[in-house]
């Protein structure tokens, strides 16, 4: 059994979004998410963190070559989302809320398939430098 | 004399467009900040104001109450919204931050009480960019 490390990548998009519920009026809405649901977006700088766990390879002492997961996470994450209005721009969040819960689950699911099985996946998402969320847990 | 700063945040949607050009242009001068369904950032806004230390308190001005008036006369217009669609005194401009922190300097000057003088306001819409403003021409 070698030794496991873990390897993280920062990235950042800034997008709009607001949280609503389709089935709820106006003033469920409110009630529930505040100004979070107020109808003209608001928006944030979202700061993306990439952790991938797994054994450094013999050859190349990597646990996965971060140039090449910085360019991965880039085309899969930062195009699609960066610049966006997540509720309008993404088919990811057409009928998905947009909460940073959501958001962090979605970004896995995006990129687990590019990375190899044998190593582990973990997402941290911050919406504010005080709102952060995990995925898988 | 000395420097009070005050830092205060909100979480706002934009986008730079200038209704004059058409979306070719905009796009070619604005890139994807003028993605017309918007974008958003988290916005932290430094108010630094100057004077002499009241013989009696030791406060150029109570740092409480610059937060409480920098959060009634500004961030209440501003957090949670659509710049562009939901703030008065940002209505025809142009939602650049350097028009921007020009406009919170004109909200908020007039509410400082004498001889409170603002000195400069310090808007950071990204990790990497940001305006300062020391009021005037």
């Amino acid at each position: 059994m070698g030794k496991k490390v873990a390897i993280f990548r920062k990235e950042h998009f800034n997008s709009a979004h607001r949280l609503f519920n389709a089935d709820w009026d106006d003033e469920k809405n409110m009630e529930v998410f505040g100004k979070c649901a107020l109808p003209n977006y608001h928006g944030h700088n979202y700061e993306l963190i990439v952790k991938i766990i797994g054994e450094p390879d013999e050859k190349t002492g990597y646990v996965m070559d971060l140039k090449k997961l910085s360019d991965l996470v880039k085309e899969k994450i930062i195009e699609r989302f960066d610049h966006k209005n997540l509720n309008l721009d993404t088919v990811e969040f057409k009928n998905l809320n947009p909460t940073a819960e959501n958001i962090v689950v979605v970004i896995y699911e995006l990129l687990r398939p590019h990375i190899s099985k044998e190593k582990d996946l973990q997402i941290r998402l911050y919406e504010t430098p005080r709102n952060f969320v995990e995925y898988p847990v | 004399m000395v420097y009070l700063t005050r830092i205060e945040h909100f979480n706002a949607a934009h986008k730079l467009y200038n209704p004059n050009w058409s979306k070719e242009k905009n796009d070619e001068v604005f890139g994807k900040c003028a993605n017309e369904n918007w974008h958003g950032h988290n916005f932290e806004l430094f108010v630094t104001i100057k004077g002499d230390p009241d013989p009696e308190t030791g406060f150029i001005f109570d740092a409480k109450k610059l937060g409480g008036l920098i959060n009634e006369k500004v961030i209440e217009k501003l957090d949670h919204r659509n710049l562009n669609i939901d703030v008065d005194f940002m209505k025809g401009k142009l939602c650049s931050i350097e028009n921007l922190v020009m406009g919170i300097w004109q909200e908020l000057e007039p509410q400082l009480p004498p001889p409170v003088q603002l000195h400069c306001l310090k808007l950071v819409e990204t990790a990497k960019i940001f305006v300062e403003y020391y009021g005037g021409k």
